[in-house]
């Protein structure tokens, strides 16, 4: 059930295992089967690219083009950047940018440190108290994080920390599925070499950093994308407790696109597409520890 | 600062517990485990009452007091009042229904479209990843993204939904999310085809868990396609499809992200859901008190939902044990 045993199931079904291998003794209807299978498929996949293809074209269009509706535009064939370079000559998006970056870089790497630490005492110390502790952890997997959105504000104000990135980053922190994640991980590498550091003289800590940290790269990979694009998309946290233009991220700050920019809709939809731009990088990128993070994080979470 | 802190802990650790030396029967690697264990838990378990178990306590309290935000105190005890007003506003009830109006819209086709898309995906010899890509993307753009393109497929008159409900031979209306009665069907549109790739890669990790000689042995036994997917697929996924249904629920009571950036709740209140009227009573109308008992009341639910999700989990794990 760890990441590993994913990875390897992962890679059996992108060679072909699947259920297809019955295809060789499948007769005309079987055959009909999967033709019709394969134009339901290409139906619906058009469908779901529609959206996403028409605001790239939308962005790529003269504002006053744009302005006429769906068929000038569609029917247009002049691309510009000209949206593109507007708004990075604004220079909001820069700003944006830097918010979302920091914040989520940051948040990343806290949540990645603290949660395999916790898991680490979890899955291999033995002390009095752990599975109350444990028990605690899966009890905050229950807790829905975003009903807790003002009491999270009034502790932030008690801290005087509203309107700095740590009211984005520490709230974000403590993702108790991480820990879940990790637990699971550590739970699957196998003790014995740990023991041998240990008899060798390194204690707890030089064990956890030089042994089992550098074995669970393949974890650390996907507890990192995921709290990164996690803190990148996330609307309710920053809308309130950043006030600030300057501080703003990507979701708050397109969300004062819409109103501001009104009938500018290449605008808009540039914006949209920058907003995705480093997320969609990412996915191609990443593509498998992005999917085996977000199947682990569902079945586990 | 915590990771420098850290490794110089432990390494004065071995030292103290020598001096302690009360060695009962553990053994000697596991000496100092009790102090180590919890300088490992210290960082996160610091987050995790602060930000977590802190607020959760705050947010009950809060909610028999008339809190405010301009206070730092908790103002004065108001009882049940808060409660009692919340359950008897319209507007909570309202906001509630609207909710599960919007759980009942995007959970079937959520679950029918990623089940149908992931069985015949997995079925295909070439080409898997072009439509892990086209359903699977939209799932990790941010919630803004989603928002300004839906609002701008759905302009009125001009946008792409009308252009296409003109060529179907239709009158487009005054725009889908412009309507009070479709307004909510606009959001549920923009929903699913923005989280079905979650389900779907779910779905698609469920049948990898389907061992592929049972289909085998089927089509043997000359079970055609279809009754392979009805009689094999369908029973086998039955667990994932739980799973999917609860975890979708449990989404839909948090919804606020697109309802927010796409109608703000309107056209009047005809879409605010329950997270847009505990920020609203909070954020604007300055009454934490309130918004903290309803907030206390969506936290029950969601939690009691979480819940049974344990509970099948467990129960399921154990039954394949």
């Amino acid at each position: 059930m760890t990441t590993t045993t994913a990875t390897g199931r992962r890679r059996s079904y992108v060679s072909g295992a699947a259920p297809h291998s019955t295809g060789a003794r499948i007769g005309t209807s079987g055959k009909t089967f999967q033709v019709v299978s394969v134009i339901v498929l290409v139906v619906f996949a058009i469908i779901w690219l529609i959206p996403s293809l028409f605001a790239l074209k939308t962005s790529l269009t003269d504002n006053g083009v744009a302005a006429l509706g769906a068929q000038a535009i569609l029917q247009h064939w002049n691309p510009t950047l000209h949206s593109f370079a507007s708004f990075f000559q604004a220079g909001d998006i820069w700003n944006w940018y830097l918010a979302s970056g920091i914040t989520s870089v940051i948040t990343a790497f806290l949540t990645v440190l603290f949660a395999s630490m916790a898991a680490y005492a979890l899955s291999r110390l033995r002390f009095r108290g752990r599975n109350v502790t444990f028990l605690l952890v899966i009890l905050g997997i229950m807790i829905p994080t975003q009903v807790l959105i003002v009491p999270i504000f009034q502790m932030l104000n008690w801290m005087s920390l509203l309107n700095t990135y740590w009211s984005v980053i520490f709230p974000q922190v403590p993702a108790v599925i991480a820990v879940f994640i990790f637990k699971q991980f550590f739970d699957g590498i196998p003790a014995e070499m740990e023991e041998a550091a240990r008899i060798d003289g390194a204690n707890r800590w030089q064990v956890f950093w030089s042994l089992v940290l550098p074995l669970s790269r393949p974890v650390i990979a996907a507890v990192s994308i995921l709290t990164f694009v996690g803190v990148w998309n996330n609307l309710l946290l920053p809308l309130f407790v950043l006030s600030n233009p300057n501080l703003m991220t990507i979701p708050v700050g397109l969300a004062t696109v819409q109103s501001s920019f009104g009938q500018r809709y290449a605008d808009i939809q540039a914006g949209a597409i920058l907003a995705a731009l480093p997320l969609i990088i990412l996915y191609l990128i990443f593509q498998r520890q992005i999917v085996e993070g977000v199947t682990g994080s569902g079945l586990k979470g | 600062m915590t990771t420098a802190q850290a490794p110089a802990a432990a390494l004065i650790k071995p030292r103290a517990t020598r001096s302690a030396s009360a060695p009962r029967s553990i053994s000697p690697l596991r000496r100092g485990d009790g102090r180590s264990g919890w300088l490992f838990l210290a960082p996160f378990g610091v987050f995790y009452l602060v930000f977590l178990i802190g607020p959760t306590i705050y947010m009950i309290v809060a909610s028999f007091f008339n809190t405010s935000l301009v206070h730092t105190d908790l103002g004065s005890f108001a009882g049940f009042a808060n409660y009692a007003e919340m359950l008897t506003r319209p507007d909570f009830w309202s906001a509630m229904w609207h909710t599960l109006q919007f759980t009942i819209y995007t959970t079937p086709p959520l679950v029918i479209f990623a089940f149908v898309f992931a069985v015949l995906t997995n079925r295909l010899r070439h080409g898997q990843w072009f439509f892990r890509l086209a359903f699977f993307l939209p799932f990790i753009l941010p919630s803004a993204t989603i928002s300004l393109i839906w609002v701008f497929v759905f302009t009125p008159a001009t946008g792409l939904w009308a252009y296409l409900q003109q060529l179907l031979g239709m009158t487009p209306g005054n725009g889908i999310l412009a309507n009070p009665n479709t307004a909510m069907i606009g959001i549920a549109i923009a929903t699913v085809w923005w989280t079905l790739g979650f389900n779907f890669v779910l779905y698609l990790a469920g049948l990898q868990d389907i061992p592929r000689e049972l289909y085998e042995a089927a089509a043997v036994d000359g079970a055609s396609n279809w009754a392979q997917i009805r009689h094999i697929t369908l029973p086998l996924l039955g667990r994932t499809t739980t799973l999917v249904i609860l975890l979708q629920i449990i989404a839909s009571l948090k919804i606020f992200d697109q309802v927010y950036l796409m109608t703000s709740g309107g056209p009047g209140i005809s879409t605010q859901v329950a997270l847009g009227l505990v920020t609203g009573t909070a954020f604007t109308d300055n009454r934490v008190g309130a918004a903290s008992a309803a907030s206390v009341l969506l936290f029950i639910v969601i939690v009691a939902v979480a819940v049974i999700r344990q509970l099948f989990d467990r129960s399921a794990a154990r039954r394949e044990a």
